[in-house]
């Protein structure tokens, strides 16, 4: 079945601020981004389980059509650069997106 | 009212010091730009830069990258505009630049009118701002109290157009402003020459980043946009790069929680309207993109104060049956320091180890801490209130680590592969992020005057 790795040319992450961790995952095309969108294939209670956060900590999530992108926001585990930090530019927290699949598959 | 000409912009790198391609430069050169701007800073790389007074950008780097701009600047007559300078754009980071500017002029002969805009805040201000409401908390982040004021080492406002507006007016042929809200350098001159504001902001949006925002993307390499009254292109000036809708929309999602949203001095950016379109097969326009002022004028504060001193030692381990029991190791090994050093219960210090190859890069999010690995890599941080005591607790826990005893051990000789001799690294004060917030301002310019005077002046 369909990865959300093999139909996405970016999928990444990035500080917000120091206070928020902001998801990006850019579609191919707008097919793809229309049936993410259809299926609700990103959405809060997705990304709280996920990253192991509460869903109170999934601060929002934004469909952005002129890049056939959606965005996912969740506060960070600590504001950037505390004592304890272990990603400053929040560059590398993408990874759990990648074990998407469409039709909520089994992996 | 006669229709403004197409104005130019052009962006020689995402950040000063990061480099571009001579080519790139002089191909926007050939299509000649009416102001070179760049962005110099980004809170990005972390509290310390800010806190310390360093640029985390390097001096050589970053003189090579201005001495190509003003050169090109005074010998064409255009504006050459440096925002958030030496990374940080507090007091020093400003000095910084500012010698490396007067040292290129003297070297080439460069002659003008150059205006330097510290965006510092004074403490005093901020208490009184603070106990009258005007310093307002950004969610998730909490409301800032005294104390935060009081311990921050330096405390920068997010400038908006305004103060480098004023600059331009009173003739300015260079200007090298502290901490500046990204796009300001790039709008300055056109909303100066009456363009709209919001395509102005929103150009700006994509050109602090340059070529980042093309195919393939590069943090240093240059990109220039043409701005009319509806609308701008933008085009990269290397044949190996182009612009794509794709390219240019998806940089309007980095770095914000919000693409059609984006606050900033005096307003927001509304973008529910914007269109993005191919008109060749290099070059996209933007159109549609709007400002909507906010009721009061807000800029962003950044300030970092230190919360301690560091120490680390780096190593590693191979064995599995050490590798199985990390965590019970690890309970171990903190108790006995804490054992050794009570003062570490009073919070005095925090001891802490990473392990790559398990959590090391996602922390507490990591969904696969379950999943061992055939080695580990360990960074065991000690962070204290001076840096004798980070010393102490990082030695003794590396000791302790090294030859702490659990239930079946085989290499009783050592548990840790240590990659340096000596193992531990002092790091100096460690800093967090004391404010960052908005403050509430009357007037957008008078808190930020520019100072005058001649590139050729001694410093």
């Amino acid at each position: 079945m369909t990865r959300l790795v093999d139909v996405a040319s970016v999928i990444r992450s990035k500080n917000a601020g120091p206070y928020e961790l902001t998801l990006d995952v850019i579609f191919k095309d707008r097919a793809w981004y229309d049936r993410a969108l259809r299926e609700d294939l990103i959405n809060p209670a997705l990304i709280a389980r996920l990253y192991g956060v509460p869903l109170h900590d999934v601060l929002g999530i934004v469909a952005f059509e002129p890049a056939n992108a959606i965005k996912a926001t969740i506060k960070r585990p600590m504001v950037s650069g505390a004592i304890g930090e272990t990603d400053v530019y929040g560059a590398q927290q993408h990874a759990p997106l990648l074990t998407l699949r469409f039709g909520n598959d089994p992996e | 009212m006669p229709a403004l000409p197409p104005i130019r912009i052009l962006s020689p790198t995402a950040i000063l010091g990061y480099g571009f391609p001579a080519a790139s430069f002089e191909a926007g050169l050939a299509l000649n730009p009416d102001v070179i701007a760049v962005d110099a800073g980004s809170s990005d790389p972390g509290p310390y830069y800010l806190g310390a007074g360093v640029s985390f950008t390097d001096r050589t780097a970053v003189k090579r990258d201005l001495r190509h701009m003003l050169i090109a600047g005074r010998a064409r007559g255009i504006p050459v505009l440096v925002g958030s300078a030496g990374g940080a754009g507090a007091r020093p980071h400003l000095d910084w630049t500012v010698d490396i500017v007067r040292e290129i002029a003297r070297e080439e002969g460069l002659a003008g009118r150059l205006a330097v805009i510290p965006s510092d805040m004074d403490k005093s201000t901020l208490m009184a701002g603070l106990a009258a409401g005007d310093l307002i908390a950004l969610p998730p982040g909490e409301a800032a109290t005294p104390e935060d004021i009081a311990q921050s080492t330096y405390i920068v406002a997010q400038i908006g157009e305004e103060p480098l507006i004023a600059a331009l007016q009173a003739g300015a042929d260079v200007v090298i402003a502290g901490r500046c809200y990204d796009p300001s350098v790039f709008a300055a001159v056109p909303i100066l020459r009456g363009y709209p504001r919001g395509l102005a902001l929103h150009m700006g949006k994509i050109l602090e980043c340059a070529a980042i925002a093309s195919l393939p993307g590069s943090g240093s390499d240059c990109m220039l946009a043409t701005l009319d009254e509806t609308g701008f292109v933008l085009e990269t000036l290397n044949p190996a790069r182009i612009c794509t809708v794709t390219s240019v929309a998806a940089h309007t999602l980095y770095e914000k929680s919000d693409p059609y949203h984006l606050p900033g001095p005096g307003g927001a950016l509304n973008l529910r309207a914007t269109g993005f379109e191919q008109i060749d097969p290099a070059r996209v326009r933007v159109t549609g993109s709007v400002f909507e002022p906010s009721d009061g004028y807000f800029v962003k504060l950044e300030a970092a104060r230190i919360v301690g001193y560091r120490t680390v030692s780096i190593a590693g381990a191979r064995a599995p049956d050490f590798i199985a029991k990390l965590d019970e190791i690890i309970a171990g090994v903190r108790a006995r320091v804490f054992d050794n050093f009570p003062e570490m219960q009073a919070g005095n210090a925090t001891l802490i180890f990473r392990i790559y190859g398990r959590d090391g890069v996602m922390g507490a999010l990591e969904p696969e801490r379950g999943a061992l690995p055939h080695e580990v890599g360990i960074v065991i941080e000690a962070v204290a209130d001076s840096q004798d005591r980070a010393n102490t607790i990082c030695s003794f826990a590396r000791s302790t680590m090294l030859h702490f005893g659990y239930p079946g051990r085989v290499s009783t000789a050592g548990n840790l592969a240590f990659p340096y001799s000596p193992s531990d690294f002092k790091a100096g004060a460690v800093y967090g992020f004391s404010l960052y917030h908005l403050l509430r301002v009357t007037d957008p310019v008078a808190p930020f005057p520019f100072v005058m005077s001649n590139l050729e002046d001694p410093a």
